[in-house]
């Protein structure tokens, strides 16, 4: 007898693993996006300094990759399962553990990927406006300061930035303890710990994202 | 006091049903649900209806036979107790009340309210077991169980196998059923020499059946009348990713 990732508890596995690589980037790219606090010198030289770690960066992108294929492929079959399991479905039916978020996990992992897509046109491929692509700073470089505020000003762009975070929160709000417990990391003790942690890293996230568009559309931070 | 049930009928080899609607007097607080349902049952025969069928047997909790979802909640509103414990003072006086069989793929109903859990017993099967070798009684002191391995055992032991984890999981899933079997027996000696096959053995079994997957709702940890904890689940997805890195 062997053990498959095909498995309930092996998908599970999956999703879990592939959610945490998930969050252990949308972390490390909040920290480096807050730089733009520190004005345009300290966002493109960390711009600039990621660009030359080239081999590591395209590393960490195919594995980023790797992952959200993985996650949503595996997501997709899950939710088939889980509908199939139960074909005919109750007429009253009232769970009284289980959150909004952890009901709606499919919905905000569909409008993440939606936004994911949108964000990576607009500031990895710039299809969205390829004006954006050609900004330099006094350095010659690409100037990633100038392309935020100038894409943030618009509030409709603001809007949508804003609307993704929500999902992510969302998401991570269940998904983060979900993701211990698939991966049999918890008990009694830790379980009501690592809900209330997941809430609160899942609020600092989205307040954390959210306020780079505030900031720019309430004029604190400006072009120079 | 006066009650509207609205309760799912469906005849036998009838894979279609519908809900009727009965209205029932003179119900006592004191009731249990099952004895409302009995004198319902009773007025039927009286008029030459069909009777409900339900399951039961015990009475008294502890054979894990009575299910029923009653008004959406597996057992009934009461957290800890099955559908036998329950009381018609939790009812107001004129309500309506849904009656509905456990729902999954895996548990097809056979009648009215009396679903098919044979599935429980084929993950059983599959290895919630241990082998022993026969011959008289053991001392009983022969193998020392640590008091909190014995406690844990326990716990997961009072799991009757009602299926109200299934019933009430939003993915039919009946992790917390088979968690609790594995849970048991991969927390004493003498489940150790298994631990692994079994593990990997119960989870085939569990997903051949077509339930659902845990999506750590805890909604059966709620519904569960033994109060069986989620911890198990946690326990069982360790032991079966530790299987897994074992014996890949
Ligand atoms: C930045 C992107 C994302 C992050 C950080 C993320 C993170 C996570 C985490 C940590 C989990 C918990 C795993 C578990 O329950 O064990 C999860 C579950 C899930 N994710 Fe994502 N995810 C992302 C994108 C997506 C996308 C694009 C979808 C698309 C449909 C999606 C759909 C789901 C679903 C359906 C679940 C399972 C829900 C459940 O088990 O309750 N996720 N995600
Ligand atoms: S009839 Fe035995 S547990 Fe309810």
């Amino acid at each position: 007898m062997h053990a498959s990732p095909q498995s309930s508890i092996g998908q599970k596995a999956l999703m879990a693993a592939t959610g945490l690589i998930l969050l252990a980037f949308v972390i490390s790219h909040l920290l480096g996006n807050l730089l733009v606090f520190a004005g345009p010198e300290a966002l493109n030289a960390y711009a600039l300094k990621l660009r030359h770690m080239a081999p590591l960066l395209w590393l960490a992108r195919a594995l980023l990759l790797l992952a959200v294929v993985v996650h949503l492929w595996t997501s997709i079959r899950l939710s088939r399962q889980n509908r199939l399991a139960r074909p005919v479905g109750y007429r009253r039916f009232r769970p009284g553990e289980t959150s909004l978020s952890a009901r709606t996990m499919l919905l905000s992992g569909v409008l993440l990927l939606a936004y994911l897509v949108y964000h990576l046109l607009q500031f990895t491929f710039h299809t969205t406006d390829p004006a954006l692509a050609h900004l330099t700073d006094p350095l010659g470089n690409h100037d990633v300061y100038a392309m935020v505020i100038t894409a943030f000003r618009n509030p409709w762009i603001s809007c949508i930035y804003v609307v993704g975070m929500a999902a992510l929160c969302a998401h991570l709000s269940h998904g983060f303890d979900s993701s211990f417990q698939s991966l049999g990391v918890n008990n009694e003790r830790l379980l009501p710990l690592l809900q209330r942690v997941g809430q609160a890293l899942s609020l600092a996230i989205f307040m954390g994202y959210s306020s780079i568009p505030v900031a720019v559309l309430l004029g604190i931070v400006k072009l120079r | 006091m006066r009650l509207t049930l609205k309760i799912w009928r469906q005849a036998q080899d009838n894979p279609k049903g519908t809900f009727e609607r009965y209205d029932v007097d003179d119900v006592s607080p004191d009731m249990s649900f099952l004895e409302m349902l009995d004198i319902l049952n009773e007025r039927l025969m009286h008029e030459g209806k069909e009777p409900i069928a339900f399951d039961h047997d015990c009475r008294e909790g502890i054979c894990g036979m009575c299910s029923l979802m009653i008004n959406g909640q597996a057992h009934g509103p009461d957290r800890g107790v099955a559908t036998c414990q329950l009381h018609m003072r939790r009812f107001k006086d004129g309500e309506t009340i849904v009656i509905e069989p456990w729902r999954a793929k895996a548990f097809p109903v056979i009648k009215d309210l009396v679903v098919d859990r044979s599935a429980f017993d084929r993950i059983i099967q599959a290895g919630g077991y241990v082998s022993v070798s026969t011959g008289g009684v053991p001392e009983g002191n022969t193998i020392p169980v640590p008091k909190p391995a014995a406690e844990q055992a326990m716990d997961a032991a009072a799991c009757i196998g009602c299926g109200a984890c299934v019933a009430a999981c939003p993915n039919a899933s009946a992790m917390l059923f088979v968690a609790a079997k594995v849970s048991h027996l991969a927390t004493l000696p003498q489940g150790q020499v298994e631990k692994d096959q079994r593990v990997l053995r119960m989870v085939e079994a569990m997903d051949q059946e077509g339930f659902g997957n845990c999506t750590n709702h805890y909604e059966c940890m709620a519904a569960c009348p033994k109060q069986i904890h989620v911890k198990f689940i946690t326990l069982m997805n360790r032991e079966y990713l530790k299987a897994s890195i074992k014996q890949p």
